[in-house]
């Protein structure tokens, strides 16, 4: 086994970003979550908490659900990466969003991207999951606003949409 | 004046909200979110003690560091005016909010900032932090609200003296001000008493805990406007500190508020907007900061820690004869507890015909307060509540009966002064008496899990003052509107829904958004549970004058006199304007189409200073499972009852109600600042400040009541605090219910629980 040794400057970095192939030079010491916000632009993961704790920076790598801020973008390379960007197609919404707004399941709006994520993650592996499966699977996302019975009911029904 | 007589077809209705698709597609712009050409990014350098002179700061390792624009300290900001103002929801001295921008010849808690950094990159701006040079020369903390009002204690000001009605003292202290409620004779009442508790209370400090982090983006014109975007529940207020703080004219600063990621009180006041602006200003460039959490924790504005005391008597009836209460709140660093707001709240809701009240501002080495949902009244009701709940066991009623049998009434003296007036203190405990929820066997428990239910009653008093709202008729007959209060939690939608209901017109003709200081008329912030009530009063004005002025041009394409024309806002012709004097009619669009050739661009304003408004009172019934080996309580159903007036958008008022249960139950049992004996904040990450998540919250229930605030065209009441102030009442009461011992401590940690129990 032989470990591979990059930077201390700007290394490359290709990620699949929602289907498109992106091509990058990154810091080593840079996380996924900055690479998405500063170097791409796409600040709907957004910067809750820095340390894991509280999912608002949630984005789906290779099919599974990582906090951005606690992945090493130099990690990702090669994989395909999932934002909320990358989830209606135009004007018509995935299931979950359309959820979402029906259930009143967001209030400011400031975790409900890492939400949403982490529901369609979910119901990817598990499309019709029980209330208690949705609660524990979510309960890595934080919502201040105490939307929580409102999720439930949106990742529930969107789960009974899907099918 | 129109006044609706027919069913609302809008208001009481369930339309998504104004800003959902923005919100679910992640593409509404928030506070750090925001990205400006050449932007620098700004960081702040900040104490690592919780007191201490500052002998000496020296910047110039830092300024020869590649890449740094620019550094900020005191020494760039002017002398402050030593004037009190209200912003937001509380009292600030701009001088205290100087020093609190930037640490003048002392640092008063872990936190507080002392210079900022302006750099190409976060990395630099955060490595030139330490090569900031300062020496301090440390101080003995304080950090306990009793000690700190002991005569030998550290004192955080040498110059502060207290102030009382009494006038000012003649010997420094921490306690900022006192103040004191008297109302009849409480001890003859307590002579009356055949019964009487007395119990002291203490809370943590806790944090709103939003999770959108203060973020700010300044940039100056060339022309000198400064620009600041910034999450904030009062764009105006902001303009206002930091025309303060700089000494900059009001007209040259514009404030954009971004969208709000979650602020419930503590963002009124700025913390990061005057740095950005200073920084900005020395580097050339725009500057964005933003705070990283542990900045968010130790030094924004949480809410009082405090110690409360509380004696009450009643007669064997059951009636309550006297109460003494006392209230000592910290202020933190510089003095504006909300230990006021919490004596207004406290036993509010009843008739108790001697009381006094003892009321604490003190400081301490902690953040500076800031308001958090109905600021002071959850910590009072907590003390207040566990006392009623104990004097109708001692007196062997039922706690919901013995609170009805004292519950205040309309034109009732309260204790601070005033009078109720329209309030439903008594149609919210008969709605938790009749409840299902109430009436609901419960399964007691045995072995080690006990289970106990409990119920605490809760008041707020709620906001009116200054709103303003725009409504533009367009040539299509759509409406665009335009509001100067910042949308927190979709007050965008209920208040175009006010202007919908009041034009006659579907909501899908109203498109509305958040103005900002160059933009709107002047609106204080979005805080005090007001904005629906009041920015909706400002709607319903505009829409009116929307109306007279549409009446005008119709008149003009008629050829008649405008009390010949006449509209409908209700009913199947609703939206339709009629002429007696020749029975033809015109829809508001087609008067909307013509408005070029009668006169120009139609526009109703709506600017209010709403003056007289409703408090709000609510209930909540918590059933507990507690674990008396591991004493961690579990929530097994919850219940939340309020008189909201009118409930405008019906699910924005039920998630209000659960989302303040939701924070109220994690105030209950989770949360508070922990501090080791420097002054060190221990848990400024959510890792070990914990927030309830999803599997500690259970279905909250609601129950809504509309009884009408008679002077809102519809009748609303504010609603966003009430439902927090109660569910840690209701919970401690449910905990005794379960294992028989009185809890005296937020939060209800599991340690709390044992050592109550006389276990650990």
């Amino acid at each position: 086994m032989s470990l591979e040794f990059r930077g201390p400057g700007v290394v490359p970095l290709t990620l699949y970003v929602n289907g498109h192939e992106t091509h990058l030079q990154v810091e080593p010491r840079q996380t996924l979550l900055s690479v998405l916000r500063e170097e791409l632009g796409l600040t709907e993961a957004k910067h809750g908490c820095g340390m894991g704790t509280c999912g608002a920076c949630t984005v789906i790598l290779d099919g599974q659900t990582v906090y951005g801020c606690l992945t090493l973008a130099i990690d990702c390379d090669g994989s395909e990466v999932r934002t909320l960007e990358g989830l209606a197609r135009g004007q018509e919404l995935h299931p979950v969003q359309q959820a979402f707004i029906e259930h009143d399941a967001y209030q400011c709006g400031f975790c409900t991207p890492g939400q949403i994520l982490s529901a369609v993650a979910l119901l990817e592996a598990n499309p019709r999951p029980t209330a208690e499966e949705v609660r524990q699977e979510m309960s890595g996302n934080l919502c201040r606003c105490g939307a929580y019975p409102n999720i439930l009911s949106a990742v529930l029904a969107a789960g009974e949409r899907e099918e | 004046m129109i006044t609706k007589t027919a069913e609302h077809t809008v208001i009481g209705t369930r339309p998504p909200r104004a800003d959902a698709f923005e919100k679910v597609v992640g593409k509404a712009v928030f506070g750090p979110d925001v990205n400006l050409p050449r932007m620098a990014y700004g960081r702040i350098l900040r104490s690592p003690h919780a007191h201490a002179r500052i002998v000496r700061i020296d910047p110039t390792r830092a300024e020869a560091l590649d890449g740094v624009y620019a550094v900020a300290t005191a020494a760039d900001l002017p002398e402050a005016a030593d004037r009190t103002e209200r912003v937001g929801e509380g009292n600030v001295n701009y001088k205290y909010m100087r020093d609190n921008t930037f640490a003048g010849d002392k640092v008063l808690y872990h936190g507080h900032p002392i210079a900022a950094v302006a750099a190409r990159t976060l990395q630099i701006a955060e490595q030139a932090l330490e090569l900031i040079d300062v020496e301090y020369e440390l101080l003995d903390p304080v950090l306990d609200v009793r000690q700190a009002m002991a005569a030998d204690a550290p004192l955080l000001h040498e110059g502060m003296h207290t102030r009382s009605l009494a006038g000012t003292a003649d010997t420094p202290s921490n306690v900022a001000s006192q103040f004191q409620f008297l109302q009849g004779d409480p001890e003859q009442g307590f002579a009356q008493a055949d019964v009487v508790v007395e119990r002291a209370f203490e809370t943590a400090m806790v944090h709103q805990g939003y999770i959108e982090p203060h973020a700010a983006t300044a940039a100056w014109d060339a022309d000198g406007t400064l620009t600041v975007y910034t999450t904030t529940q009062g764009a105006f207020d902001i303009r206002s500190q930091v025309h303060e703080l700089l000494g900059y004219p009001l007209s040259k600063i514009i404030v954009v508020p971004t969208e709000v990621g979650g602020a419930f009180g503590g963002k009124n006041v700025g913390y990061v907007e005057v740095p950005a602006a200073v920084l900005a200003r020395k580097s050339g460039r725009p500057v964005r900061v933003v705070m990283t959490r542990e900045e968010v924790f130790l030094a924004s504005g949480p809410s009082s820690g405090t110690w409360m005391r509380v004696k009450m008597g009643a007669t064997r009836e059951g009636r309550i004869t006297a109460a003494e209460v006392e209230l000592c709140y910290e202020a933190g660093a510089y003095p504006g507890s909300p230990v006021g707001a919490g004596a207004n709240c406290i036993l509010a809701g009843y008739d108790i015909p001697n009381a006094r009240l003892d009321g604490y501002d003190v400081v301490v080495n902690k953040p500076r307060v800031g308001a958090y949902r109905a600021p002071g009244a959850t910590q009072s009701t907590f003390a207040g509540e566990a006392v009623i709940d104990e004097l109708a066991e001692k007196l062997g009623l039922d706690p919901v009966e013995f609170r009805l049998r004292n519950i205040a009434t309309n034109g009732m003296p309260r204790l601070n002064g005033g009078f109720h007036e329209h309030i439903a203190a008594r149609e919210v405990m008969e709605a938790v008496r009749d409840h299902p929820h109430y009436n609901a066997p419960l399964e007691r428990g045995t072995g080690i899990l006990r289970r106990g239910r409990g119920v605490g009653l809760a008041y707020w008093g709620n906001w009116g003052a200054r709103s303003s709202v725009t409504l533009e008729v367009n040539a299509d007959g759509t409406v665009s509107m335009l509001m100067g209060s910042v949308d927190i939690t979709g007050t965008r939608t209920s208040i175009a829904m006010q202007a919908a209901e009041t034009l006659g017109l579907s909501l899908a003709h109203i498109n509305p958004a958040m103005g900002n200081t160059q933009t709107s008329g002047y609106s204080d912030a979005s805080g005090g549970s007001r904005t629906t009530m009041a920015t909706g009063v400002a709607a319903v004005k505009a829409a009116e004058e929307v109306i007279a002025k549409m009446h005008e041009r119709a008149a003009a394409i008629w050829v008649c006199e405008p009390e010949q024309v006449a509209y409908t806002n209700i009913g199947p012709d609703a939206g339709t304007f009629t002429c007696s004097r020749n029975d033809e009619t015109m829809t508001f669009a087609e008067v909307a189409a013509k408005l070029g050739g009668t006169g120009g661009a139609l526009r109703g304003q709506g600017d209010v200073n709403v003056r007289r408004w409703g408090g709000a009172f609510g209930a909540n019934i918590a059933d507990v499972e507690v674990d008396i080996e591991t004493g961690s309580v579990r929530l097994l159903r919850f219940t939340a009852v309020q008189n909201v007036g009118k409930a405008i958008r019906p699910g924005q008022v039920e998630g209000q109600l659960r989302g303040g249960a939701t924070q109220g139950i994690g105030w209950g049992l989770y949360e508070g600042y922990a501090y080791d004996g420097q002054g060190h904040m221990l848990n400024a990450n959510f890792l070990d400040y914990k927030l309830p998540t999803a599997l500690d919250v259970p279905a909250i229930e609601t129950e809504i009541l509309e009884i009408p605030w008679p002077e809102h065209p519809f009748g609303v009441r504010g609603v966003g605090e009430t439902p927090i102030v109660g569910p840690p009442a209701a919970i401690a009461n449910a905990v005794y219910d379960a294992i028989g011992v009185r809890q005296g401590f937020l939060p209800m940690t599991p340690a709390r629980i044992l050592e109550s129990m006389g276990i650990i």
